[in-house]
């Protein structure tokens, strides 16, 4: 019986990941059949004189880090609200403008002013974040309606922070952030996913996180019977989502070196969505699975990166985009899922037949 | 009831005669949010510092980022009496009717940075930038260079926008032409013109083994975007590189980078036209006729392109927008 109860729990945990992992293996196999190449990695040496490594696998990795972290956070959100943060991305912009305004002194960047930077930055977005999440938790409006506010003014709000400068940040803690630090050719937004996947595991090891999380977002009322407050697991959603942001919008600055309240870390809530929905996780709340969300970033940089590099007319990229997603959000809906694992079950039924059938000869 | 109307109507009264009063010429200026980008605050600092009292005139402004907001305000202008309407339309239609009102109110209108899509006995004049000019000009500099092969990297800005379509046609165009210009790679920064996405589109050239020697970005940030890319892959730019980085808006800090020599090019998309309408305006007011109208009754607004060998800082706090 327990065995049994063990096979079927391990058999619906990864029926979850199964659509994101076939879509990767598809697209790593067509990219390895296409142009065998694509996968190479070499050493390099950069502008600074530092070896690193490069090649299409590490740029894809490497760029996807960004969204990878705050799909995590946007993964935590839809598990307990049932909807979507649609503000990530003008939030993202009011993470940089905080963190340039700090960490961008008169004597420029330092490693204090930087830390400090980072910290103000962390929390003025966690602040903001409270903001959706109290119009969420606690007047109870639609998660999307309630974000459409920050979404709308979060870049007018960058750019009073900032002014109408466009900050050029040159200093080696700005290049060790959003590049690679000397001596090791890793990049290290890289080690920024790696670092909030194992913070949020421990969490989740150490805390009920997962299961209250999990509760809400499958049956509130049944939750707080329970003992559970809804509210406050909804607000703790969006301060982690909040802090995820933050690490974001300090890596986008980073990396291309200038603050720009416009374009940073734009569009990037309609990607997060997109990485949660291929990661297999119900945009309705309830059950989720992290791993699911960051497979989807990379299976959309993956895309991506692979449009460009089969040169792809620029006006079509998109369209080619749409189409694959599609497929793969289509090929995860409930209904193509039961179809296959019925058509599964008939296979397996008709190999016991037959086994039946041989023990019988 | 009707104490209170007498006395908001005479109110009125006393206030349409202060207006009046004021001896400035009147007018009414729409423009769009300041904070779009940086050719907009250009843009709106320009003109406010144009029309201004010591100057002539009794200028009202208004920016508003949307068509409705912008003809709410050019209705009250007319309302209001004034003798100009300035206008930079978030929508190229739509203007017909407010337009003829103006018209037939005996208002001048002046189109500046975008055109309406109308006929042109609607409005006065337009001062506009002409964004294949803006490419030409490119196209043109680079060629004076000489070079023995022109292998570019285009980076493009919101596909079908009147500046990309502006600044890719002459490239394009020169590119069938000659043998020698080959586009190696090309991508687009999408409608933010987005320079994370063309350091993407720029990486994976690189990792491609892609080989060019010219990047040709239509705005600095896609430009800027660009650079970070041929950093990170150890490839040497600018006056003394391997690769020569081409820009558009001139933004002050990306003048900046050609002065310390790290990009090439920035070509001018000049957000000043109120000197031009403050010159028309006042040939008018003296009984003057405009001229050196083309058939859409536009001025072209005259561009630069600023090489980084020759940029001067003088040039930067002149031309440069931004901060």
């Amino acid at each position: 019986m327990s065995t049994v109860r063990k096979a079927t729990k391990k058999s619906s945990g990864l029926g979850q990941l199964m659509i994101p992992l076939v879509a990767l293996g598809i697209l790593v196999l067509f990219n390895l059949i296409r142009d065998p190449s694509f996968f190479s990695i070499e050493m390099a040496t950069n502008n600074s004189g530092n070896q690193v490594l490069s090649g299409n696998l590490i740029s894809i990795i490497d760029s996807a880090s960004g969204l990878a972290i705050i799909a995590m956070g946007m993964t935590l959100v839809t598990a307990a609200c049932g909807g979507q943060d649609i503000s990530v991305g003008a939030v993202g912009a009011i993470a940089g403008a905080f963190f340039v305004k700090i960490a961008n002194t008169d004597n420029g960047i330092t490693g204090g002013s930087a830390i400090l930077g980072f910290i103000v930055c962390v929390l003025g977005t966690i602040a903001f974040m409270m903001f959706n999440g109290t119009l969420v938790a606690v007047f109870k409006i639609q998660p999307m309606i309630a974000t459409l506010i920050l979404f709308s003014c979060g870049r007018s709000i960058a750019y009073w922070i900032n002014g109408s400068a466009t900050p050029q940040l040159t200093s080696p803690i700005i290049d060790a952030l959003g590049k690679t630090i000397p001596g090791i050719p890793i990049p290290t937004p890289i080690f920024a996913v790696i670092l909030m996947a194992i913070l949020l595991a421990l969490v989740f090891k150490f805390t009920n996180l997962r299961l209250y999380t999990q509760s809400v977002g499958i049956n509130q009322g049944a939750a707080r019977l329970n003992g559970i407050n809804p509210t406050a697991i909804k607000l703790l959603s969006f301060v982690i989502l909040g802090v995820c942001v933050a690490v974001a919008a300090v890596i986008g600055v980073s990396r291309l070196h200038q603050l720009n309240h416009k374009t940073l870390l734009v569009d990037i809530e309609m990607d997060a969505i997109l990485a949660v929905a291929i990661g297999g996780n119900n945009l309705g709340g309830g059950k989720f699975r992290l791993l699911g969300s960051v497979l989807g970033a990379y299976i959309i940089q993956m895309l991506t990166t692979t449009l460009y590099s089969m040169s792809v007319a620029p006006v079509n990229v998109k369209a080619y985009k749409a189409i694959v997603i599609i497929i793969i959000v289509v090929a995860g809906s409930p209904v193509i899922k039961n179809k296959i694992s019925m058509l599964i079950t008939r296979i397996k039924a008709g190999k016991l037949q037959a086994s039946a059938a041989k023990g019988v000869e | 009831m009707k104490k209170i109307l007498a006395l908001v109507l005479a109110l009125a009264m006393l206030l349409s005669v202060t207006a009046a009063m004021a001896d400035g010429i009147k007018v009414g200026i729409i423009n769009l949010d300041p904070s779009e980008s940086g050719y907009r605050e250009a843009n709106v600092k320009d003109l406010q510092e144009t029309f201004t009292a010591e100057n002539g005139y009794d200028a009202s402004f208004v920016t508003a980022p949307t068509a409705d907001k912008q003809l709410e305000a050019a209705k009250t202008f007319i309302t209001d009496g004034v003798k100009y309407i300035l206008v930079s339309a978030a929508e190229t239609t739509g203007w017909d009717e407010v337009l003829q009102e103006a018209k037939d109110a005996g208002i001048g209108v002046f189109l500046f940075d975008r055109m309406i899509d109308c006929d042109p006995s609607l409005y006065t004049a337009a001062v506009v930038s002409d964004m294949a000019e803006e490419g030409k000009t490119a196209v043109a500099w680079l060629e004076s260079l000489e070079l023995p092969e022109y292998n570019i990297l285009h980076i493009m800005g919101q596909m079908g926008s009147a500046a990309q379509v502006g600044r890719s046609g002459a490239l394009e165009e020169k590119c069938a032409a000659d043998d020698k210009w080959t586009i190696v790679a090309d991508g687009t920064g999408g409608d933010s013109w987005d320079p994370e996405e063309a350091r993407k589109i720029a990486e994976a050239a690189i990792n491609d083994g892609k080989k060019f020697n010219i990047v040709y970005a239509e705005n600095d940030g896609m430009a800027g975007g660009v650079v970070e890319a041929l950093d990170a892959a150890g490839i040497t730019h600018g006056v003394n590189g391997d690769v020569i980085i081409m820009g558009f808006d001139c933004n002050k800090w990306a003048l900046r980078k050609l002065l310390s020599g790290e990009w090439n090019y920035d070509g001018q998309c000049s957000p000043f036209q109120a000197g031009l309408i403050d010159g028309m305006i006042k040939t008018l007011e003296a009984g003057g006729t405009i001229e050196g109208l083309n058939e859409l009754s536009q001025i072209i607004n005259v561009e630069k392109g600023f090489d980084a060998r020759t940029l001067t800082e003088d040039d930067i706090l002149l031309y440069g927008l931004g901060e």
